[in-house]
């Protein structure tokens, strides 16, 4: 490593931490290109950019997982060496992780120990987590096992497991994307607090309105160099988003009118008892999605989303066949493949190990889902060459950047492997597309991209619905909202005749109509409390 | 003292057999059990096993000390781990064919170290004997009479049991075993912690490997372990990954060899070979019964187990 001097171009007191021209190359390919940040104690510092643009590379830099090629980091003027995350931690640096960095067998409280001090207790740390539980709304059961809990409820423990290490600076990777708008608003509400105690955060988000909202600096990435640095109280999401990606982002068309095709997606009275113990019973769930809509489901993770998609998708037989009819056919006691020769096609919320074998090609992913309905086999023998060329389809039509003509899923970016996935069902044209959490994680571009399509195949006359917990994107692209609470189904109303607000309550468990009249009347923070109960 | 006709000490000989039959079987178990808990596969037990069992009586003959031969015994395990744990998780080699071409190698060299010891004879390791304790009549023998090797086991079980669920240390082992990738990200040692977790692992099955040299039959034979490390293996399976149930399965595996062995001599007319398979058969059903009463969601083995980690920085 070269040494390299920190250039004085500080305005204002010494940055908390810096980062001076740090490069970091993997081989041929150089994630971050020379780039500069600082972070001032009291300010959330908002890093912006499109999937692949470096901002994982350098926050690993910062957390002392990976070593840059040149450049140095500061901490008060100082430079100093991050060799691991624990030098990290010891300057006061925590991470709350996008792809969750927890063990699944072990508890809640066992994956907070691990990066504790030593000499703590076991009970003195259940308490501390049930303290910051309470003290910030993060309810969570310190006895259970992580593989028993949503994504939701996974990402309170990385936060409280930041938290309780009192640090000095927060680096927060999309740490919205899979909450509520209840639980986003908390959490804003947390992340003030740490900024007016005097800590920094550096804050990663695709959504822009977030970033304008809570950051008062933003520094952009594109292609592994800092693109730009602003006020992004002074922009505008679309002109950041455009800094972001380079080009104007497309605005999603709007659903026009009334859909008036086809009954084609019909769940009547749909109730299934829990899979596990932790599990959500579904509850007479009933439903119809017309041919040329889109439906969307709100609802606080666990609320019985994953077991409503495996019944949907086949992978949980309904008890009776006709409570799931697919076109007309009673289908609730049909396997996967069944369903996808009838026309359906499903995505499922898990990119990694659900949606895709990471390990696997693209185009042997393709197979996984399309062999009964693209022809991709004869006579039990795989055609490879047809596979392939449906890897390609797929990657041309949805944008899917990625290295080598056919590499494995698990190598691409959360972003474009789901542009992938969506593609590959897209393409098959079904008649019915069952989508839970159609853009986690996806930056702003490939999720106007998914979503565009989801539109464009509606329009083209199929039924989508589409599971969310981003309540912007349900308003942006579906034309009725119905919520599920607890394994029940809300009646769908028409996305234009609903608020946010009135779907919070609902997420929360509370009729709005009830409640206007009650004592929670106009009192949107009680939509996340229920939630948590069960 | 006699209970429906059968001596109560007749019974305690019969525990003591097998006892003395699972010893071997619970310590290299526990000590694979750790490596396979931090996410490493080691099927070189049977390898590191026979070689302790050669260098332990050879240090033993020529030392006179059983302490030694027990030592040296657990030195060689550990010796062969640390080539395995080289290859494995510093070189990141596949674990399955290298744990294999361990078990070849140390049988070839267990014959190397032992060749100029087979026929010798020493007297085996000294039992426990406590004036007024030993004596007593039923359980004396069993409780105060085993030799050092039993008594080690068993304390070895509570140590693993103690040491993974109530230590920092312990948690962390079990955490890298379950998600390298996250345990990395956290900054834990995931390297260090599984090259430890291997040389305990061999280490352990070097000294089950002395036991039978130096206790269970006080000579050494070539290939003598008659793949006892891979009952071993099948063991922390079917105790799934517990070592309190790894002490249960190593005593049920124990009782029928016993009992095989008893049922032979008796002449009950079965043919000797079906007898002699009855402890595998035993094994095999009761690892079925086990995964047919497999939890919801999660997975009894660590999640990492046999997976290769190699960091990028």
């Amino acid at each position: 490593m070269v040494p390299v001097v920190p250039p004085v171009r500080t305005e204002g007191p010494t940055p908390l931490f810096g980062a001076y021209g740090i490069v970091k190359r993997f081989g041929a390919f150089t994630a971050n290109d020379g780039i500069d940040l600082e972070i001032r104690a009291g300010e959330i510092h908002a890093l912006l950019g499109e999937n692949g643009a470096g901002k994982s590379t350098l926050m690993k830099i910062l957390y002392g997982l990976l070593e840059p090629t040149e450049g140095v980091v500061t901490h008060r003027g100082d430079v100093v060496r991050l060799a691991h995350p624990e030098a990290a931690r010891a300057l006061g640096i925590g991470m709350v992780f996008q792809h969750f960095s927890l063990c699944e067998n072990l508890t809640v409280a066992e994956n907070i120990a691990l990066v504790m001090p030593k000499g703590l207790s076991g009970r003195t740390l259940k308490a501390r987590i049930a303290e910051v539980g309470s003290t910030y709304g993060l309810h969570l059961d310190p006895d259970r096992p992580v593989w028993s809990l949503s994504a939701g409820e996974r990402q309170r423990i990385e936060i409280i497991r930041c938290l309780l290490q009192n640090p000095k600076l927060v680096i927060l990777d999309e740490p919205t994307s899979v909450l509520t708008p209840g639980e986003a608003e908390l959490l804003f509400t947390v992340l003030e607090r740490l900024r007016d105690e005097g800590r920094a955060l550096l804050y990663i988000s695709h959504r822009l309105d977030e970033v304008r909202r809570l950051c008062a600096r933003a520094t952009i990435l594109r292609g592994g160099r800092v693109v730009w640095a602003c006020d992004p109280r002074a922009e505008t999401a679309r002109s950041l988003a455009a800094m972001m990606v380079g080009v104007q982002v497309r605005e999603v068309k709007p659903p026009s009118g009334v859909a008036t095709g086809p009954e084609r997606l019909v769940l009547s009275g749909l109730t299934l008892p829990a899979p596990g113990l932790h599990g959500t019973a579904l509850d007479g769930v009933s439903l119809s999605v017309r041919g040329g809509e889109i439906v969307g489901l709100a609802g606080i993770a666990g609320n019985g989303q994953a077991e409503l998609f495996d019944a949907l998708s086949g992978e949980t037989l309904a008890p009776e066949a006709g409570m799931v009819r697919f076109d007309g056919v009673a289908s609730g006691r049909l396997g996967i493949t069944a369903r996808r020769r009838g026309g359906a096609g499903f995505v499922p919320e898990e990119r990694n190990g659900h949606g895709a074998a990471p390990t696997l090609s693209l185009s042997d992913n393709a197979i996984l889902s399309r062999h009964a309905t693209a022809g991709l086999s004869r006579f039990g023998v795989l055609r490879r060459a047809a596979a392939k060329a449906l890897a390609r389809d797929v990657i041309a039509a949805f944008d899917v950047r990625k290295a080598g003509p056919d590499p494995a899923a698990g190598t691409l970016s959360g972003g474009n492997l789901q542009k992938y996935l969506m593609g590959r069902e897209i393409l098959a044209e079904p008649g019915i597309l069952v989508v839970n959490q159609p853009t986690w994680g996806v930056d702003a571009l490939a999720a106007a991209h998914i979503r565009q399509a989801l539109l464009d195949l509606a329009s083209r006359g199929a039924a989508v619905l589409v599971i969310s917990q981003d309540l912007d994107e349900l308003f942006e692209i579906a034309g009725r909202i119905a919520v599920l609470h607890d394994g029940t189904l809300s009646s769908p109303v028409p996305a234009a005749e609903t608020t946010r607000e009135a779907l919070g309550l609902r997420m929360g468990g509370a009729n709005p109509a009830e409640a206007a009249e009650g004592p929670v009347a106009g009192a949107p923070d009680h939509a996340r409390e229920p939630a948590h109960a069960h | 003292m006699t209970i429906h006709g059968v001596s109560l000490d007749i019974v305690q000989m019969v525990l003591i057999t097998i006892v003395a039959a699972a010893t071997p079987l619970m310590i290299a178990a526990l000590g694979e059990l750790v490596a396979e808990r931090a996410g490493v596969l080691n099927l070189g037990v049977e390898g590191m096993m026979v070689l302790g069992a050669a260098a332990g009586f050879a240090v033993a003959v020529e030392t006179g000390s059983t302490l030694l031969g027990a030592l040296a015994g657990a030195g060689a395990g550990l010796a062969l781990s640390a080539l395995f744990g080289l290859l494995t998780v510093v070189l990141s080699a596949n674990q399955v064919a290298s744990g294999l071409a361990m078990t070849i190698l140390g049988l070839g060299l267990s014959g190397l170290v032992g060749a100029s010891y087979v026929g010798l004879k020493r007297d085996p390791a000294p039992h426990l004997s406590v004036p007024g304790l030993t004596d007593l009549p039923g359980l004396g023998g069993l409780l105060f009479g085993q030799d050092g090797f039993v008594y080690f086991a068993f304390a070895l079980a509570a140590g693993v049991w103690w040491f993974l669920w109530r230590t920092r240390a312990g948690l962390i082992l079990r955490a890298i075993g379950d998600d390298h990738t996250a345990t990395h990200a956290l900054g834990l040692q995931v390297r260090k912690v599984r090259v430890l977790a291997v040389l305990f692992g061999g280490a352990c099955a070097g000294l089950a490997g002395a036991y039978l040299s130096l206790s269970y039959t006080s000579f050494w034979a070539p290939a003598m372990t008659a793949g006892r490390g891979w009952i071993a293996l099948a063991l922390v399976v079917f105790a799934s990954w517990n070592p309190l149930r790894a002490v249960a399965g190593a005593l049920l595996f124990g009782g029928a060899t016993v009992l095989q062995l008893n049922a032979q001599a008796a002449g009950l007319g079965l043919p000797g070979q079906l007898l002699s398979a009855l402890p595998y058969l035993a094994t095999i059903l009761a690892l079925v019964l086990l995964s047919l009463g497999r939890r919801q969601g999660g997975s009894l083995a660590p999640a990492a187990l046999g997976r290769v980690f190699t960091p990028h920085r």
